[in-house]
């Protein structure tokens, strides 16, 4: 690696060769704005905010798209920068309705604090597209089209997942990016288009009356479970750390807000785990293979909509918080003699899809909804701070008896590759493995594909983890035409697993991924109790209520069908 | 005639591109010329797009021979390149045929452009062959080091080959074509000096308007370089050389709608531009804005002229204020 020296508004610093100029700025505290900009994407050059002057090169450069020279130097605040950089702000707050009132970005809002910054009238220009409608993807993604600026980053990015739900289409003259009409193509509402619209334009569709008013009613029993990676993000939202452990400062913020039984989705996870590790084992005596992982709902849909003749192969398995979710409304209701019908459990989730599984009929419970409302981690956070409660001040407090003590393997549900370890360790268990292999490397990183070789039974069982939807159509692809390629798959839609997950706090980065997945595997790593079905709430319920194969059923498995488009624009 | 030879004598005749951008060819030539790749590409591009400039066809019609031997030229000139003649819809129909017989067997081949004005510009060229999204690349990598199907790639404009052939035949006198139009007797294409003044080129074509310099209204103004994009000049800015695409577009002042012209403009450029980036996209929108409106914020023109030019992705955003710009600050 060539390294050497460049000067930014005078002050020298080190840079590697094939830096661009932004990277290096912001590595070195000057704050260039970009708003196209995002390090998980191609340099698009769109916005063209990030512009900086070079000594000796006419005119001015995007610095996201300028490498570094020796002895480069670059102005990045002159007054001609600051003039265009002025007007283009105004241009682009021209295509952004400024509703702040309600919005869940008025905390913290890329335009608001640049035109602070910039001295920007943010309605010198008449907003452009006031009138445009706001198009709901689901029960899951709402787009605001008189927010959009066009900067074409959630196209890419749905692209990337090889959805293709968003495109541009030309308007009265004016090209503009609309989710496309296209039969073929449905939303798998994973949210990475949130997680890369810089503006808010795109977001969660959140409900916060619907979680706040039960609270109020004296008859309604809220309980909150919260998802394994939220642990290791919410912080980030009060100004902690990337991937600082808050798992009882989220219980505590929680119960600030009144509610009264906090559980943790993780021991959901530990449910989960020892149910599809006897699928996985079933499956491997039977030969009925491929097995492929049921807890992340995007992965799901994308089967159901795209790839219908693996239908299947998905385990039958309920997600975690659905799990939890039933067993509150039927064991812990049957034990706290609450009529579950007056219970309404609300999730906190990194992902926006976790918000249309909930709404899957075949995920009901005697009739009822094992969850009601999903909040998402920015969501929650969102709630806390408008009800002014600081989580990082908070008082820690661990989640509630019975549902909230989990096993390691539960918490590392959060990072790609989590699942595929958890059900190993239990599935090498299950079939008898003499001192049954615990830590499985080869499953863990950011990496789009690892493959995983476990002997289990006495055969030889080849696992591949996938996360990214693009990597794991590719997968399906060579499946189709080598069906004996992979024994299971892992596959989570979000990059990194559910830390990367489109409900999770803005911004989201390959750094900030492994940051969050990392500091889950040392919460496990710390951990006694490390596998799922050695949890003793898990043997409890096994013995005391999951009797039977009926009620296992009820609780524990679901149903998949072949899906046609289900978004209406 | 020796490669190296060839680059000499564009370099001695400082010839630049006639495409509008004036970049010198013998940098370009050599760029492509020097870079390492097992494939390279040359392209003549016959797109001409912009209203008032029609000097391409004019030397297609009449000096094929001239510009197939410039093309002949880069291809000798740069090792294991193929070339490509991009053709405007109606400039394939008119002269393919002819064109065709006298490429006979050099790998030259002709390609019918697809899209609008911006599909002239040379990154928009190789992406339009391609298949691809009419939008410009970002530079770098220029055209030259990555250009069609990621090859290193000489894109000159039909002009700029035809000039190739004379300089290599000896004949180059420094000449450029003019297209001459509006309000004029005598409307069509010229040749004449490049350094020749606007005023000089309009007395030689017998085309300069009767006007009273003692006057205080003025009786014409001129466009220069291209009909959308070109500047505005006075009656009393003659006396300098043409620039751009050295269109020269005559408007009586007494005949001409200031307000439908800039309408016409403008309706131009918001149905060509690609709307990528940000300045050109919502700038022109402004612009077009106030143009219907018949209203002119002359502090929020200036801001986005400024930006425009300064910032846009290419050449287009950076080229399309400049006539509102001139007519705010001169005519209206």
């Amino acid at each position: 690696m060539k390294y050497f020296k460049i000067k930014i508004n005078g002050k020298e610093v080190k840079v590697k060769q094939g830096q661009t100029v932004l990277e290096v700025a912001r590595e070195n505290g000057i704050n260039i704005p970009a708003l196209c900009y995002h390090p998980d994407l191609k340099i698009k050059a769109n916005c063209r905010l990030c512009i900086v002057e070079i000594k000796g090169k006419k005119g001015v450069h995007t610095s996201c798209s300028t490498h570094v020279e020796p002895d480069m130097e670059i102005i990045t605040d002159s007054d001609v920068i600051k003039g265009i950089r002025k007007t283009n702000l105004e241009l682009i707050a021209s295509e952004h309705k400024e509703e702040c009132g309600d919005c869940i970005k008025q905390f913290d809002c890329t335009i608001l604090k640049l035109s602070k910054e910039c001295d920007v009238e943010l309605n010198r220009f008449e907003d452009r597209k006031k009138n445009k409608k706001s198009l709901k993807f689901g029960p899951s993604v709402e787009f605001d089209a008189s927010k959009c600026i066009d900067c074409r980053n959630c196209i890419e990015v749905c692209n990337k997942q090889s959805v293709g739900f968003f495109e541009l289409q030309e308007k009265n003259g004016m090209k503009e990016v609309v989710p496309t009409k296209d039969k073929d193509h449905d939303c798998i509402y994973c949210g990475q288009c949130i997680l890369h619209c810089p503006v808010g334009a795109i977001e969660a569709m959140g409900e916060f009356k619907e979680v706040e008013e039960p609270l109020q009613q004296k008859d309604k029993t809220v309980v909150f479970q919260f998802a394994p990676s939220i642990r290791t993000s919410i912080g980030e939202e009060f100004g902690m750390d990337y991937g600082e452990v808050v798992t009882d400062h989220i219980v505590g913020a929680i119960k600030a807000l009144g509610v009264k039984h906090v559980f943790d989705t993780s021991v959901g996870a530990d449910f989960t785990t020892y149910e599809e590790a006897k699928e996985y084992v079933e499956n491997l005596e039977s030969g009925c293979l491929p097995c492929i992982s049921s807890c992340c709902p995007s992965w799901v849909k994308f089967i159901e909509f795209n790839y219908p003749e693996f239908i299947p192969h998905i385990a039958t398995t309920r997600s975690p918080q659905i799990i939890l979710g039933g067993l509150i409304k039927t064991y812990w209701a049957e034990k706290m003699k609450i009529d579950p019908k007056n219970i309404v459990v609300v999730s906190v989730m990194p992902c926006t899809a976790k918000k249309y599984e909930i709404r899957r009929k075949e995920n009901k419970v005697r009739g009822m909804n094992p969850v009601d409302q999903v909040l998402t981690t920015r969501e929650l956070a969102f709630l806390l701070k408008h009800h002014k409660i600081d989580l990082k001040k908070i008082k820690p407090v661990s989640a509630d008896n019975p549902l909230g003590v989990s096993s390691g393997a539960g918490v590392i549900y959060g990072a790609s590759g989590g699942v595929a370890e958890s059900v190993l360790r239990t599935a090498c268990s299950l079939a008898g493995n003499k001192n049954p292999k615990i830590d499985f490397e080869e499953v863990r990183g950011m990496e789009e594909i690892k493959v995983a070789k476990v002997n289990i039974c006495g055969k030889s069982v080849k696992m591949a983890v996938i996360n990214g939807i693009g990597a794991a159509r590719r997968v399906l692809e060579e499946m189709k035409k080598d069906p004996c390629k992979y024994d299971g798959l892992e596959v989570m839609a979000c990059p990194g697993g559910c830390v990367g997950g489109g409900g999770q706090p803005i911004p989201t980065t390959a750094e900030i991924r492994k940051k969050r997945a990392e500091s889950l595997y040392s919460i496990d790593k710390k951990k006694k109790l490390r596998t799922a079905h050695e949890n003793p709430i898990v043997k409890e319920i096994y013995e005391k209520y999951l009797t039977d194969e009926k009620k296992i059923k009820e609780v524990c498995h679901t149903s998949y069908r072949k899906k046609k488009r289900e978004v209406k624009i | 005639m020796k490669k190296e030879e060839i680059i000499e004598k564009l370099k001695k005749s400082e010839l630049t591109g006639r495409g509008g951008a004036a970049f010198p060819t013998c940098l370009k030539w050599q760029l492509v010329k020097n870079a390492k790749a097992d494939k390279k590409y040359i392209i003549c591009n016959g797109s001409e797009g912009e209203p008032g400039v029609f000097k391409d066809r004019f030397i297609l019609k009449h000096f094929p021979e001239e510009v197939i031997n410039g093309i002949r030229v880069a291809l000798g000139t740069i090792d294991k390149s193929e070339a490509i003649i991009y053709l405007r819809h109606d400039y394939y129909k008119k002269f393919g045929k002819k064109l065709k017989k006298l490429i006979g067997v050099s790998p030259i081949t002709l390609f019918k452009k697809t899209g609008g004005y911006l599909a002239g510009e040379e990154s928009v060229v190789c992406q339009s062959i391609e298949g691809g999204t009419l939008e410009p690349r970002i530079k770098p990598p220029f055209t030259s080091e990555v250009g069609l199907h990621g090859k290193p790639t000489l894109v000159n404009n039909v002009e700029t080959f035809y000039y190739v052939s004379k300089i290599q035949k000896g004949e180059y006198e420094k000449t450029r074509f003019y297209s001459i139009s509006g309000d004029v007797k005598n409307k069509g294409v010229y040749e004449y000096p490049v350094d020749w003044t606007i005023l000089r080129i309009l007395m030689e074509s017998k085309n300069l308007p009767d006007f009273d310099p003692t006057a205080d209204e003025i009786d014409f103004f001129v466009q220069i370089g291209g009909g959308s994009c070109g500047n505005i000049l006075l009656p009393n800015e003659l006396d300098t050389p043409a620039t751009g695409q050295a269109a020269i577009i005559i408007y009586n002042t007494k005949k001409t709608d200031l307000w439908k012209l800039m309408q016409s403009w403008v309706d131009f450029f918001y149905k060509e531009n690609c709307d990528k980036c940000v300045p050109c996209r919502e700038g022109i929108y402004r612009i077009k804005e106030m143009v219907d409106k018949k209203s002119i914020d002359k502090e929020k023109l200036a801001n986005i002229h400024m930006s425009m030019q300064k910032s846009s992705f290419c050449g287009l955003g950076k080229m399309a204020t400049c006539p509102f710009k001139d007519v705010s600050d001169k005519l209206l």
